[in-house]
């Protein structure tokens, strides 16, 4: 019972012997019992991630049982894109995740290249690394900001919040759009990098690294946050593989794998990317690791920019993509979004529309069977901090 | 990964082995030796990540494949272990005791394509169709269109148009020939 260690933290020692009776290993609960009662955290919920909620036995403020449900936000992705053709899908498989969206993109992309035996060209392959990477600023800005704001530090939620949209307007410069992107196409990107990106990209990094030093003076240092999100949540080694944890999460638990350096894509594997892991695997060695990673990512950001080809082209000689087939197979691709690994599995029957495209999101199992495991026994007021420290994203549960 | 192919094939009949990438490959296998190699593989040769499990719908061979896809940490390979089962009273064996959040794709099969897995925990709770009454909506015979039609209702006063009609007499009425677009180089 790692979460115990929690309330032992704060020299509170649950006392188990009552309340909940376990039999075989299962809490007794009898709502009548006046014992415990029943609430709802969501789907209208300051504290939830998005669009899903968690239904709760509290016994006191302590949570003894949690269930996740999610459904308001099925829109059915898949299934629509077994009606549509390939390019046709890409205006759908953005909406799958608002923080990120570029990750599904390139899976979706690089699987249709895969199955279709297309090589992208290099240019190409360095404007989809920066874009996945200012992809990852984007959504561990306002992770920082969900983190803080779960706390009650509404202030820090605004800086940073406030820091993602002047990325969001070199994402506007570099795409045409500001959350969705629908940049990467089969075979390449849609456009070039417009004149004077690169020294605003480097000036945003300046200006970024200036408020994450003010960010890790209020928030990463801050003795409140340290004795509200250590402890919390602890995810044990074992619980890596038992679970399918993955990503920062995973990494947070002593488990040193990223996409980007064990299975690299793009053009990672010729950067500088380096593991960085943890073994307490609790929520503010998470935190820790994510301001790190945001870290290594304005690094990787302005190593791109250094590195990036001048000339060269942006597409590969591609079919006529609106009776574009794609010869029978199966494939999966995945990449490394900020919640860990995200890909698609994609099948193809020969014909001008995906037979079945399938979007593994990381917190598919982070929000349900990860967090109704960890959200027992911890308290109420601490549940906001933990889903936000599992970084769950509903829409790439329910797609 | 060829050794590993030679060892499957000495242990359950491999009807298909396919190899996409160097680090992805596909095996099938039969039904009843499944539980049996995903045990092998995540005990002995280091598969211990289950990174999802999903269902194809092969209407026309009256068939469901589903996907096992498997990825091993120390030598950074994914195995796509398939298994062909019969599309009608679909059926499988449940993995929930190898991999903890096995239960929650199973759920998802049971509710997207209508395959059911006895002994899953909570296999027959609702996951984002709350009270569905039709067919699995992602059974390939699923008809969208009659459903939509048969449920939902157009709004009164509404009506739809082919674009390309719509266009030709709304904006471009008074052009005897249709629009050329010019570009910057032309």
């Amino acid at each position: 019972m790692s979460n115990l260690s929690s309330s032992k933290y704060r020299g509170y020692e649950a006392d188990r012997s009552k309340y909940p009776e376990m039999k075989n290993g299962k809490a007794v609960i009898d709502l009548d019992s006046h014992k415990y009662t029943k609430i709802w955290q969501g789907p209208q919920h300051p504290g939830v991630t998005g669009n899903m909620s968690v239904e709760l036995i509290v016994n006191g403020d302590e949570i003894v049982w949690a269930k996740t449900h999610v459904g308001y936000l099925h829109r059915a992705f898949e299934k629509l894109m077994e009606r549509r053709k390939y390019i046709q899908c890409f205006p759908l498989v953005c909406r799958i995740c608002v923080p990120e969206p570029d990750t599904n993109e390139y899976c979706v992309s690089a699987a249709m290249e895969d199955l279709a035996g297309i090589t992208v060209p290099e240019k190409a392959q360095w404007l989809r690394t920066l874009n996945l990477e200012m992809s990852r600023i984007g959504s561990y800005l306002m992770w920082l900001g969900g983190q803080a704001g779960s706390l009650g530090m509404g202030a820090i939620a605004q800086w940073t919040v406030g820091m993602r949209d002047f990325w969001l307007d070199l994402f506007e410069e570099m795409t045409g759009g500001r959350v969705y992107h629908m940049y990467m196409i089969p075979g390449g990107v849609r456009k070039d990098l417009p004149d004077g990106f690169k020294e605003r990209a480097r000036d945003l990094i300046i200006r970024t690294r200036r408020l994450l030093s003010d960010v890790e003076n209020t928030f990463i240092s801050n003795a409140l946050v340290k004795s509200r999100l250590q402890g919390l949540g602890i995810i044990t080694p074992e619980m890596v593989d038992e679970f399918g944890i993955v990503g920062p999460n995973a990494r947070a638990a002593g488990r040193g794998y990223d996409i980007r350096i064990n299975n690299p894509y793009v053009k990672y594997d010729e950067l500088d990317v380096k593991m960085i892991t943890s073994t307490v695997g609790d929520a503010y060695a998470r935190a820790q690791l994510r301001y790190n990673d945001l870290h290594q990512s304005l690094d990787l950001v302005s190593e791109i920019l250094d590195r990036m080809p001048e000339e060269g082209a942006i597409q590969a000689e591609m079919p006529n993509l609106v009776n574009w087939k794609i010869p029978p197979g199966q494939t999966y691709v995945k990449a490394e979004s900020t919640r860990g690994e995200h890909g698609f599995y994609m099948v193809s029957d020969g014909s001008e529309k995906p037979r079945r495209v399938f979007a593994r999101g990381a917190s598919y199992t982070h929000a349900i069977s990860v967090l109704e495991k960890l959200a027992v026994n911890i308290s109420i007021s601490d549940l906001a901090g933990l889903m936000v420290s599992l970084h769950t994203c509903p829409p790439e549960i329910e797609r | 990964m060829e050794q590993l192919i030679k060892k499957i094939k000495g242990m359950v009949h491999l009807r298909a082995y396919g190899k996409q990438r160097d680090d992805l490959h596909f095996v099938t296998v039969d039904k009843a030796q499944l539980e049996m190699i995903l045990a092998h593989l995540k005990n002995y040769e280091g598969f211990t990540h289950l990174a999802f499990l999903q269902a194809v719908d092969l209407l026309e061979e009256g068939k469901f494949r589903l996907i096992y896809m498997l990825y091993n940490y120390s030598t950074n390979v994914n195995l796509g272990v398939n298994v062909l089962i019969d599309r009608d009273n679909a059926e499988m064996n449940s993995i929930h005791k190898l991999w903890a959040h096995g239960w929650q794709y199973q759920r998802e099969l049971h509710e997207l394509f209508g395959i059911d897995f006895p002994d899953s925990p909570r296999v027959h709770e609702s996951f984002v169709l709350e009270g569905w009454e039709e067919m699995p909506p992602m059974r390939r015979d699923f008809d969208t269109l009659e459903y939509s039609n048969r449920t939902f209702y157009q709004r009164p006063g509404r009506s739809t148009n082919d674009p390309a009609e719509y266009m030709k007499e709304k904006i471009y009425k008074n052009y005897p020939a249709a629009p050329v677009i010019r570009r910057d180089n032309e």
